[in-house]
């Protein structure tokens, strides 16, 4: 209270100047320390960036753009290019997108139209506790009974049908018209069960859960009216999810299936187990390969030198493109936010 | 601080009536030119109006008129928020309370608000009303024990609470949650108590206990009191201001408001053919 | 006769899809149930007692008291350094960001950093954390419990900052405003009544951020790294549950995959049973705010 032009400052005066003083430096100084606090994160993400790019700047330096398009991976000769990876990590995360889209769809469809209130809550808790499992558990899943299971059941099935091998020894109608298609179903092992369309499927039920509790939410924000008011036209259940429902969310749900896919590729152990962890290019599904997560958690303790280097520079693509990937999940996300906050 | 102008001339004066009744006590708080904005939002008009000493103001109007907008403005309340920008003065006991320099630890211990929602804090009954004394003056406990027996007395909770002090306020009913949050308020000896819509929340019982508060309390304190329900308005206050899009139609007795209004627009709404 | 043809094919299509959805929720259902049940019953055959009595370094005949203890130490390293800056961080985005352009940008980017891939993380810490301890002891500290803390912290991190933020936001603004109108400052305000008020949500949050970090194997990797041996020293490596699981998956021996099994039944019954807990919390949180 400097300003007084009152000539005698009483006690009382003196005393509440001297509060004001202190609460405005203690809140001001709280201020601070909370807000270094929440700039750690703004630290978090560009540490992150920077300490890969930092790490992988001697294989950067050494291979140059041609460490994105080669496709060897030879630590005998210190040759590493990342192609492989790249398509392994984006190949088994469209893979499961693929899968996990329909059917994350039709659960939030289930939740929110069709099934009885007192079905809701336990469905939804247990799709949800799917995202609980930690993804290890996924990995060892996978390894053990699931890859197995595809080898058994599902790889000869698709390599009878798709593939100039079926090991029942008849080549199907759809390949002897259409040759190209066998090439993205070979396989040199028919009866082992890793791959890049199992990895694919792990990755799918990963992220089944996130993908459609992000549906769900975004279903039930849909203003009841308006549902209403379709379905007084006499609109099905179907119509109104695919003409109203589905049209309004839109943003939202490509946001959710972004996050979803930003998920697939990053994850590491529900793959590390399931890919084969093998580096020759194939187009074939059936065939084993490698992501850049499975990679970096597989070599990195025994790299040394450009080996390490490189496994950095991995991490630094996978970093960028997650990064972008989740970045456009957000902002679509972001969007609903405003819708409902209008 | 520096403004001691009282006798500033009234421009703007949209509704002085009531300053010219001989019937009027001295001016506790004085509006003039009041504009009160909300980002390109244009809230509050030329607000001048003197708020007398000891007396229940009400101030009355459709919602959205400006009529919390007004009162939120008289401890800067609104002040938390970004975008908000109030101009013109308030001159309480012979100080601008807009001047950035008057201190907000002074303007609030002399001006007290009561919400229309009951918002005890999550602590005990007697924490909830040495709470604010605390952070204004150093108590003894006993000292403080006395402080808050008064406070609750005077908000007429005391032979309710006084055996659970130590427990939780969040317990309390709706009706004892609003006497206890009057009963904050009051604890740090304001000279102005402002209430916004204070029984919007509460049921008649509730209602009629909080009005019979008010008509006790201004033997000891100048309270303004935004109702949307004209009943009220009309059973315990001096003085009604009714507001309408932002502007002060007319402030006079409310005895006159009700029954003789000036205006068109203020007999309109009195008479429910609008809002 | 051409209207009740589009009567028919709309029900039909209705139908058709109805049950599509319905096939969907089931697929999604045994998933769960199938890894469940195989977490469930190998992990169970696979229980004995000395599991939670011997180390790892015994192979077969031993088990994975060492790997839980460490598990355990990590896990609280991680919580430990993450819940205050986190509730300090989401504190302020809720209550001090108002005015500030950083705060939507904040905000922004710690939901990308809540999905970031988790062993991006692990190499950050690896190249903050155990790189700069070998250089200053020459060699004698790479690998420790701290790195692998500091890991799981950042993971940990972007979790209790938004939940602290959103629970912080469900608090009515009149509380503030009360607060405020009694002269109340807000770092007073902040840290007696409205952390208060929303105290069960922000534990949730922890609990929540403790169930992730829980599982998290990728970025312990090249930070704890592991040990066969009980250790308590938080600058030595250090094994955790998920690191162990892992190893052993992908062991040749049968019986050491049986470990693993029994690893993968008392870590996600723990992880399981942290989330019902983190849930309770929240339901009894959202009612105590009505």
């Amino acid at each position: 209270m400097h300003a007084s032009v009152n000539p005698t400052v009483s006690p009382a005066r003196q005393a509440e100047a001297a509060r004001n003083a202190r609460d405005a430096r203690n809140d001001r100084v709280f201020g601070w320390v909370l807000k270094s606090c929440a700039l750690l994160v703004l630290v978090a993400l560009l540490g992150a960036a920077a300490s890969t790019l930092w790490g992988g700047s001697d294989a950067f330096g050494t291979f140059g753009w041609g460490f994105l398009t080669s496709d060897a991976w030879d630590p005998g000769n210190d040759r590493y290019g990342a192609l492989v990876p790249v398509m392994g990590t984006v190949i088994t995360a469209l893979i499961a997108l693929i899968i996990a889209v329909p059917i994350s769809f039709g659960i939030a469809l289930f939740l929110t139209e069709i099934a009885p209130s007192w079905l809701r809550g336990p469905v939804s808790s247990a799709i949800e506790l799917l995202a609980g499992i930690p993804s290890i558990i996924y990995g060892m899943w996978g390894l053990f009974i699931f890859a197995p299971f595809v080898a058994a059941h599902v790889k000869p099935w698709l390599m009878n049908n798709f593939s100039d091998t079926p090991p029942d020894g008849q080549i199907s109608w759809l390949v002897q018209h259409v040759p190209w298609i066998a090439k993205f179903f070979s396989s040199e092992y028919p009866f082992f069960g890793a791959g890049v369309l199992t990895a694919g499927m792990v990755l799918a039920i990963m992220i089944i859960p996130f993908i459609s509790s992000v549906m769900r939410e975004v279903f039930q924000t849909v203003p009841t009216r308006l549902k209403e008011s379709a379905y007084a036209l006499g609109s099905s259940t179907w119509e109104v999810v695919w003409d109203i429902v589905l049209p309004y969310t839109r943003s939202a749900v490509i946001g959710g299936v972004f996050l979803g896919l930003g998920r697939a590729l990053g994850e590491t152990m529900a793959v590390a187990f399931v890919l084969g962890n093998t580096f020759k290019f194939t187009p074939s599904i059936l065939e084993t390969g490698s992501s850049i997560a499975s990679t970096i958690a597989n070599q990195f303790g025994e790299a040394e030198g450009l080996q390490k280097s490189a496994l950095m520079a991995l991490a630094f693509l996978l970093f960028v493109v997650t990064f972008i990937v989740l970045l456009i999940a957000r902002l679509m996300l972001r969007q609903l936010g405003n819708k409902e906050g209008r | 601080m520096t403004n001691m102008n009282e006798a500033a001339p009234s421009f703007a004066a949209t509704a002085q009536a009531s300053a010219s009744d001989g019937t009027m006590a001295a001016a506790k708080m004085t509006v003039r030119d009041l504009n009160f904005h909300y980002g390109e939002f244009h809230a509050l008009k030329n607000i001048a109006m003197d708020i007398p000493e000891k007396k229940v103001t009400a101030i009355i109007g459709p919602s959205g008129c400006g009529k919390s907008t007004l009162l939120r403005i008289f401890n800067r309340i609104y002040a938390i928020y970004p975008k908000l920008v109030a101009s013109g003065e308030i001159v309480l006991d012979g100080e601008n309370i807009l001047d950035p320099k008057y201190s907000l630890n002074r303007l609030r211990s002399k001006v007290g608000m009561v919400f229309q929602k009951p918002v005890p804090f999550p602590m005990t009954i007697f924490e909830n009303v040495a709470y604010g004394i605390r952070h204004h003056e150093k108590l003894s406990r006993a000292d403080m024990e006395i402080r808050v027996e008064q406070a609750l007395r005077s908000a007429a909770l005391w032979d309710e609470v006084k055996d659970k002090l130590k427990q939780s306020a969040l317990g309390l009913s709706g009706g004892q949650q609003q006497r206890l949050c009057i009963a904050r308020g009051i604890a740090l000896k304001p000279e102005v108590l402002l209430l916004d819509e204070p029984t919007s929340a509460l049921d008649p019982i509730a209602t009629s206990r909080i009005e019979q508060l008010v008509e006790e309390l201004k033997n000891d304190f100048t309270i303004v009191i935004v109702t949307h329900n004209m009943q009220q308005a009309a059973r315990c206050s001096d003085l009604t201001a009714f507001m309408y899009m932002g502007e002060l139609i007319e402030f006079d007795r409310t005895e006159k408001i009700f029954t003789k209004p000036n205006k068109k627009q203020t007999e309109d709404y009195i008479t429910g053919r609008f809002g | 006769m051409a209207t009740s043809h589009i009567y028919a094919r709309r029900r039909l299509k209705n139908i058709i899809a109805m049950v599509l959805s319905v096939l969907a929720t089931g697929v999604g259902l045994l998933f769960l149930a199938w890894i469940l049940w195989e977490t469930l019953s190998q992990g169970i055959s696979a229980l004995k007692p000395q599991l939670f009595t011997r180390i790892t370094a015994y192979r077969e005949e031993g088990g994975l008291a060492n790997a839980m203890v460490g598990s355990l130490i990590l896990n609280s390293l991680g919580i430990l350094i993450a819940t205050p800056i986190g509730v300090m961080a989401g504190t302020w985005l809720s209550e001090y960001s108002l005015r500030s352009r950083l705060g939507p940008v904040i905000r922004f980017l710690n939901d990308i950093l809540l999905s970031a891939p988790s062993i991006v993380l692990g190499l950050f810490a690896y190249t903050i954390i155990v790189l700069p301890m070998k250089w200053a002891t020459n060699g004698d500290i790479t690998f420790s419990g701290f790195a692998g803390g500091i890991a799981l912290a950042l993971i940990a991190l972007p979790v209790i900052v938004r939940t602290t933020d959103e629970m912080l936001r469900l608090v009515p603004s009149t509380l503030r405003e009360a607060a405020l109108s009694l002269g109340v400052p807000q770092w007073k305000l902040t840290v007696q009544i409205l952390i208060r008020s929303a105290r069960s949500g922000i534990v949730t949050g922890v609990l929540l951020a403790l169930a992730r970090i829980s599982g998290e194997t990728a970025p312990l990797l090249f930070t704890a790294f592991g040990n066969n041996f009980m250790t308590f020293n938080p600058l030595d490596k250090m094994p955790s549950l998920p690191q162990v699981i892992y190893e052993y998956t992908k062991d040749p021996s049968p019986d050491i995959n049986t470990l693993a099994w029994a690893g993968a039944f008392v870590l996600t019954m723990f992880v399981l049973l942290l989330s019902l807990t983190a849930r309770f919390a929240f339901s009894r949180s959202k009612v105590s705010n009505d």
